[in-house]
């Protein structure tokens, strides 16, 4: 189709895979953002660093315990869910009254203080996480192999995000978080035990944000600074999002995850800024974001 | 009282100015200096307009990208290097500033990051800025054509002469009517639009002035260590002034002064110890934000008034 520009058929959708790929991260990370912000109102800049735990986790658990990844699925979402509801009730509790900047220079603070610490420990090189055997090997599908662990990551991610949707969405306990966004003087009113609502909520993010780290440890380098870099192009998915609409969250990180894959192969050189130029585009033509809704 | 008190903390500043380099190593002095120039500048956004950006060192490193490009490939003197340099930033301050006033709160705190990671990736990619390496060995030459600048102490001069003047201007500015409406937007933004004010525009040229003086101290930074690198531009900079205002006092004129001494003197004592120097820096940021968030001189100045 696009042999003219040098561009095998193959080429392409392997960068549309990738380009997937990041998107389910995009996606899984700023519905997390999304998340804490709607209860809480800060902006969690420790979202990264929570990443980025998850996936040490799931390194440290197989290197030293020998946990597969099958129980690093569900073991380091929920460690660093704890680290985080312990972040909330020690440090973050404390803000709540005051502007919502203080939150965010908090968070940064905690940020600094991971990375820095799992830098210290383990060096900036990175680990290998193998793949799982069960998910090694390629999928012939007739246009092109597709890797089965990089189909498990997106599944897993789409489901993942699909469910967190259902529960926000559709189910009794969403509800109370959706009221708790809106009003949540009124819900503590209603016999809604709020303060618990909210340590839970950014326990869920946090851990979400593991989640996500398990997932990328086969894929990308196991390495102290992975979070950083990731968290800032989900900030400039927020924005273009808003982070008003779960569903929005998942939509824009998934369709500019493919963006930038379609980036890599037109323009290659501009892969890495794609998602700022168009954050500004964004900005200029519809400043509350594609979702949002302007104050 | 309010004055007198400023004047004498304008000839104390000028007077250590001029006689640290006799007690101090001064390469270290010229270093905290420019950091010093550009909290200041920093804060005059944060402290004075209440706008948090977490993108200001897209304004100090692309600034002291073009100063060491020109200086060294265009052969441009000096103080011409220099201007060009905040010339740059002030036209890039005005265009991301443009785009980040159009949303509030944390989204501005975030495109303005988002915006200064672009600059990242643009000088990791560039040829000019020579990538990984960044610009090296870049000369310091001669100030109006007759002082050498490879002389420490003459170097020295002109670096406390710049921010002089910089900081003199930030007192200046904030001591002006613009000032005092950059204040009214800071207290309450709908008033001040209410009492006929262009709040957007004033925020525009708080945000522009702010990054012209961050690249002039990014600028003057490039010809001291005669270097421009990744560093520079890297978000780990604009976590660095952040934490200089935050530790100084954000909103008082000498905070981020005194910020950028502390924490410059704390990186030096630290440089040897690896990762050590960002979780300190963390660990600062969370002490500052949860129980000191006066800073140094805001403490000192409810001191002094009890």
């Amino acid at each position: 189709m696009f042999e003219w520009l040098g561009i095998t058929p193959q080429g392409l959708y392997g960068q549309l895979l990738v380009g997937l790929i990041n998107g389910s991260f995009y996606a899984t990370l700023s519905l997390g953002l999304a998340v804490i912000f709607g209860l809480l109102n800060i902006v969690n800049f420790t979202h990264g660093a929570q990443y980025m735990m998850g996936a040490f986790v799931a390194w440290m658990g197989l290197t030293y315990f020998g946990i597969n990844y099958w129980w690093s699925l569900i073991l380091a979402p929920l460690v660093v869910g704890v680290v985080g509801i312990i972040l909330e009730l020690t440090l973050l509790r404390r803000l709540y009254q005051m502007d919502h900047l203080y939150g965010l220079l908090l968070t940064f603070g905690l940020a600094l203080i991971i990375e820095g610490g799992f830098r210290q420990a383990f060096g900036i090189s990175g680990e290998r996480y193998e793949i799982p055997e069960a998910l090694t090997g390629a999928t012939n599908l007739g246009f092109m192999y597709l890797p089965n662990y990089r189909a498990w990551v997106i599944a897993a991610s789409l489901v993942v995000c699909f469910l967190a949707w259902f529960v926000i969405e559709r189910t009794k306990l969403g509800a109370y978080l959706r009221a708790g966004t809106e009003n949540p003087k009124l819900l503590q009113a209603f016999g809604v035990n709020v303060p618990v609502l909210v340590t839970l909520t950014y326990g869920f993010g946090a851990a979400l944000a593991g989640f996500a780290g398990v997932l990328a440890a086969p894929i990308f380098q196991v390495n102290p600074v992975m979070g950083s870099n990731l968290l800032i192009v989900v900030f400039a998915v927020v924005v273009i999002g808003g982070l008003g609409s779960i569903m929005g969250s998942i939509l824009t990180g998934l369709g500019l995850g493919l963006i930038e894959g379609l980036t890599k192969v037109f323009y290659p050189e501009g892969s890495s800024v794609v998602i700022f130029v168009i954050m500004a585009i964004i900005l200029l033509i519809r400043p509350a974001g594609l979702f949002g809704k302007e104050k | 009282m309010k004055l007198s008190k400023t004047a004498i903390g304008f000839v104390v500043l000028i007077a250590a100015g001029l006689l640290a380099p006799f007690v101090v190593y001064p390469v270290f002095l010229m270093k905290a200096l420019c950091f010093a120039l550009f909290a200041c500048a920093f804060n005059l956004l944060l402290g004075y307009t209440g706008l948090l950006s977490f993108g200001h060192a897209a304004f100090f490193g692309s600034a002291a990208y073009v100063t060491g490009y020109v200086i060294t490939q265009l052969g441009f003197p000096v103080e011409l290097g220099i201007l060009t340099g905040t010339v740059f930033s002030l036209g890039l301050g005005a265009l991301f500033g443009g785009l980040a006033i159009r949303r509030q709160g944390i989204y501005f705190a975030m495109i303005t990051l988002a915006l200064a990671q672009m600059v990242f990736f643009l000088c990791l990619q560039i040829k000019a800025t020579g990538g990984e390496d960044g610009l090296q060995g870049i000369p310091r030459g001669f100030l109006l054509g007759f002082i050498d600048l490879s002389d420490t102490l003459n170097m020295y001069y002109f670096v406390l002469g710049i921010f002089l003047f910089g900081f003199f201007l930030i007192y200046r500015v904030v001591h002006s009517p613009f000032g005092q409406v950059l204040k009214a937007i800071r207290e309450n933004e709908p008033r001040a639009v209410s009492l006929g004010y262009d709040a957007d525009r004033h925020k525009w040229l708080a945000f522009i002035l702010s990054a012209g003086l961050s690249g002039l101290a990014g600028a003057t930074k490039s010809v001291v260590f005669q270097l421009a690198s990744l560093t520079d531009v890297h978000w780990g900079m604009s976590g660095e002034v952040v934490l200089m205002a935050l530790v100084g006092g954000v909103g008082t004129l000498f905070g981020p002064v005194v910020g950028a001494f502390a924490i410059s003197t704390m990186e030096n004592y630290l440089a040897g110890f690896g990762s050590w120097v960002t979780i300190i820096m963390g660990v600062v940021f969370v002490a500052c934000v949860l129980v000191f968030r006066k800073g140094i001189v805001g403490e000192l100045n409810t001191l002094i008034k009890r």
